[in-house]
């Protein structure tokens, strides 16, 4: 056993190091910093710039636009990242649909789809989630009927709705589960197909959560023409192709190096705020135990990253253990949002779509990590919900990793 | 024993009950807190004079109707259920409070305001650098002739932007945290050099950042000169009605997760029906059941000697906090997306609740606080 980073490792790290030091869009830093919310060209800047580079898909093989990199190197990269608060690379391109087209795709469909999800030309939505549906995701109702065109061409008829469909209001294309053979057993019939959300009968409509942000969509799809030759692998043998997708999903899921990030955080913000006794909140002995418990935590689901990293380099691809890192991963991710919340004490409660100054300057609104404290914490609620729900992956290890 | 209401009291549940019930219902909630004035001041003259629960608390001297503690127990409780903004705790509880323990020369005149609906109050107590020490003060009343001068700031005072009075610490002597020298006034909010910032806060409330920029407030508007045992009583009271507050808002989180685990189905049937989930929701309903018990020995307890009454009102902040960051955060796990979602009523309980958990002190303060108490006080 070995778990230092070879001298190669830590060149690479510096190499990272710098690149992001010099690259990193500045305005998007100030943005960053100010706490406001994103724009679809702020996620898109970044990702320009590491698609010049050829940095954006870490995970992709080189023949299809990926880096080549170890999964060491991936593993620094994710850490680096996290460490300059980048803006994260939005998941659904990269990879999600990505890692699909250039496995099941046809020469054709990697070539139209890849460079562009590459490069950002395409902003992909996920067209997996239906209402009623949730974490049961094969009892997905959207139907695919199959017709010739006037133009003698077989086209999809696309009729059903989609939920919970991330930033689908800047989306150029989703990518759908749908069901083309009504009869078969409720795993099978499903296809996978992609959608140009810019065709007739796409409607997005906003869905506000909790922390009052506008990040998830209804998608309803009526009578919605799509060429056959958009669908992906077989017809009816979609499911393969969506459980492709959730093993790749998952395996990003734990996020260990934003978490560290965010517990360095909490103790930057700690050491400045003050405790009931007027010292500073981190000698607290109450709130420092609960982030020395949180640091440990997060150590334990690191290691076991680590080893299933290890697994994947010897040719274990990631199996039924990555739900070991999506419960314990979204439980940490949670945590540090419930420790910011409860340092901001009643700085929590104050409301602000913007800036706490917005409109006036003279008087700021509490500490400036304290205005997202609470929408924060309210929307980090989703990670045990999504992705397959917490509850559903400890089906999973109960059923293919214990045999119960 | 006896954990029995009386007539009067049960009335005024059912009369409370009934009214939100017809006029406070979700979508009418929705828009009040979305509306410009954030509160319905129509309804607050209903609760003075269609109901009358202004003065429920309140001794039929001062021109109640004869209750106590029990009394803002009942309608908090009511007000949580349907997430009322108007501010009765500010107003009745707090202001009441003060009124009521101080032996202040204008108490009579304040509390006629308050039962009639005239006047409403909000607190303003905490400042930046205090977090839950109450006599952390960099607020000042100097003396200037017969009155006051007042200068300093006050955060996150709920309930400020509907008030007709602020209640204000400020340090009439000694050092930032010395416990004497913690002086209480009441002033009106319009007098000049009063600077509001107004804003709402996460779960639907009005609160103001409040400046004193060398306000010169009369000698009749010291209430003590330095009272902080009058605060602690007073806020430990207050934190016995949020208690209340959050039963009504703990009761709702688990009543509707049970409902939606019954209609909601997944593979094939009702989600109530995994057994994963049952326990959770029993687990949920024994937190409530643990709240409501605890609020009423907090309740009892109020009118006891002070470390009693703080003791028993810290160990109800300690267990209500964490229901309500148990019960809350399961209710929207169990909810699944749709619990993210601001549409349902759910996630505004949610939120409810989360505010609740820190407002007065959070279970670490409250610990502390139970612990110095239960373990300092005997050594």
């Amino acid at each position: 056993m070995n778990l230092d980073f070879s001298p190669e490792d830590l060149a690479f790290r510096d190499e990272v190091r710098a690149f992001i030091a010099e690259n990193y869009p500045a305005g998007l830093r100030d943005k960053q910093e100010e706490g406001e919310e994103m724009a679809k060209e702020d996620f898109l800047s970044w990702h320009r710039v590491l698609a010049k580079k050829g940095w954006v898909a870490p995970a992709w093989p080189e023949k299809f636009g990926g880096p080549g990199w170890t999964s060491v190197q991936r593993y620094i990269w994710s850490e680096e990242t996290a460490r300059a608060d980048c803006v994260p690379i939005l998941p659904f391109g990269i990879n999600m649909v990505g890692p699909v087209i250039y496995t099941f795709g046809t020469p054709e469909q990697k070539e139209r789809f890849l460079p562009a999800t590459l490069s950002g030309d395409i902003w992909w939505s996920q067209g997996y989630s239906e209402p009623g549906a949730g974490s049961d995701l094969a009892s997905l109702k959207t139907k695919a009927e199959r017709f010739t065109g006037d133009d003698g061409k077989e086209y999809y008829l696309v009729n059903g709705q989609k939920t919970w469909t991330t930033m689908a209001q800047h989306g150029d294309w989703i990518f759908c589960l749908v069901r083309t053979d009504p009869n078969a057993k409720i795993q099978e019939g499903i296809s996978f197909l992609l959608i140009d959300m810019k065709s007739p009968g796409v409607t997005v409509r906003p869905i506000i959560t909790l922390g009052g942000e506008h990040e998830v969509n209804e998608v309803w799809l009526e009578n919605v023409k799509v060429p056959v030759e958009n669908r992906i692998y077989e017809e009816n043998k979609g499911w393969t192709c969506a459980k492709f997708l959730l093993a790749h999903e998952r395996s990003g899921i734990a996020g260990v190096a934003r978490s560290k990030r965010g517990i360095e955080r909490i103790r930057q913000i700690a050491s400045t705020e003050l405790s009931d006794d007027g010292d500073s909140l981190i000698k607290d002995p109450m709130f420092k135990r609960k982030v020395a418990e949180l640091e440990i935590d997060l150590t334990a689901l690191e290691y076991t990253e680590l080893r299933t990293l290890a697994g994947e380099a010897s040719g274990k691809g990631p199996g039924p253990e990555s739900s070991v890192l999506k419960i314990k991963g979204t439980e940490i991710q949670q945590r540090i949002t419930e420790l910011v919340l409860e340092a901001a004490g009643h700085y929590g409660a104050p409301y602000f779509r913007g800036f706490p100054t917005d409109g006036d300057n003279a008087h700021p609104i509490g500490p400036d990590f304290a205005h997202r404290a609470a929408p924060t914490y309210f929307n980090v609620r989703k990670t045990s919900i999504y992705g397959g729900s917490n509850e559903i992956q400890r089906n999973i290890i109960a059923k293919m990793v214990l045999g119960l | 024993m006896d954990f029995n209401f009386t007539e009067e009291q049960s009335m005024v549940r059912d009369s409370v009950a009934s009214f939100l019930q017809d006029k406070y219902d979700f979508d009418t909630r929705r828009k009040i807190v979305s509306s410009d004035a954030g509160w319905r001041a129509d309804y607050w003259k209903a609760f003075a004079e269609e109901l009358g629960i202004l003065g429920a608390s309140f001794s039929e001297e001062l021109g109640g109707l004869g209750g106590g503690a029990i009394d803002n127990m009942i309608i908090m409780e009511e007000f949580g259920k349907a997430l009322v903004i108007e501010p009765y705790l500010g107003t009745v509880v707090i202001g009441g409070g003060f009124m009521k323990h101080s032996g202040y020369a204008g108490a009579a005149s304040v509390i006629e305001g308050i039962v009639g609906g005239s006047a409403t109050i909000a607190f303003a107590y905490a400042e930046p650098q205090a977090r839950y020490t109450w006599q952390d003060l960099k607020t000042t009343a100097k003396k200037d002739g017969s009155g006051w001068v007042l200068n300093g700031h006050k955060a996150v005072v709920i309930g400020a932007p509907f008030a007709t009075h602020l209640i204000v610490t400020a340090r009439t002597g000694g050092a930032q945290r010395d416990a004497g020298g913690v002086g209480v006034f009441i002033i009106d909010k319009s007098l000049p050099g009063v600077v509001t910032r107004d804003y709402p806060t996460v779960d639907g409330n009005r609160a103001s950042e409040v400046y004193f920029e060398n306000v010169s407030i009369p000698a009749d508007a010291l209430i003590s000169e330095s009272g902080l045992a009058l605060v602690e009583q007073v806020m430990d009271e207050a934190i016995a009605a949020v208690g209340a507050e959050a039963v009504g808002v703990l009761r709702k989180l688990h009543e509707g997760t049970l409902d939606y685990a019954k209609q909601r189905k997944q593979f094939g049937t009702s989600i109530a029906n995994f057994q994963v989930l049952q326990h959770r929701m029993v687990d949920m309903f024994i937190e409530v059941e643990q709240s409501v018990s605890m609020t009423y020995m907090a309740t009892i307890k109020v009118g006891e000697s002070a470390a009693e009454r703080a003791k028993a009102v810290s160990a109800m902040k300690v267990r209500i906090g964490r229901a309500c960051k148990f019960v809350g955060q399961n209710a929207i796990q169990i909810h699944g997306g749709m619990g993210m979602t601001d549409e349902l009523a759910i996630g505004h309980y949610f939120k409810r609740a989360t505010m609740i958990e820190g407002l007065f002190g959070s279970v670490d303060h409250h610990l502390k606080r139970y612990e110095s108490l239960s373990f300092d006080a005997a050594a």
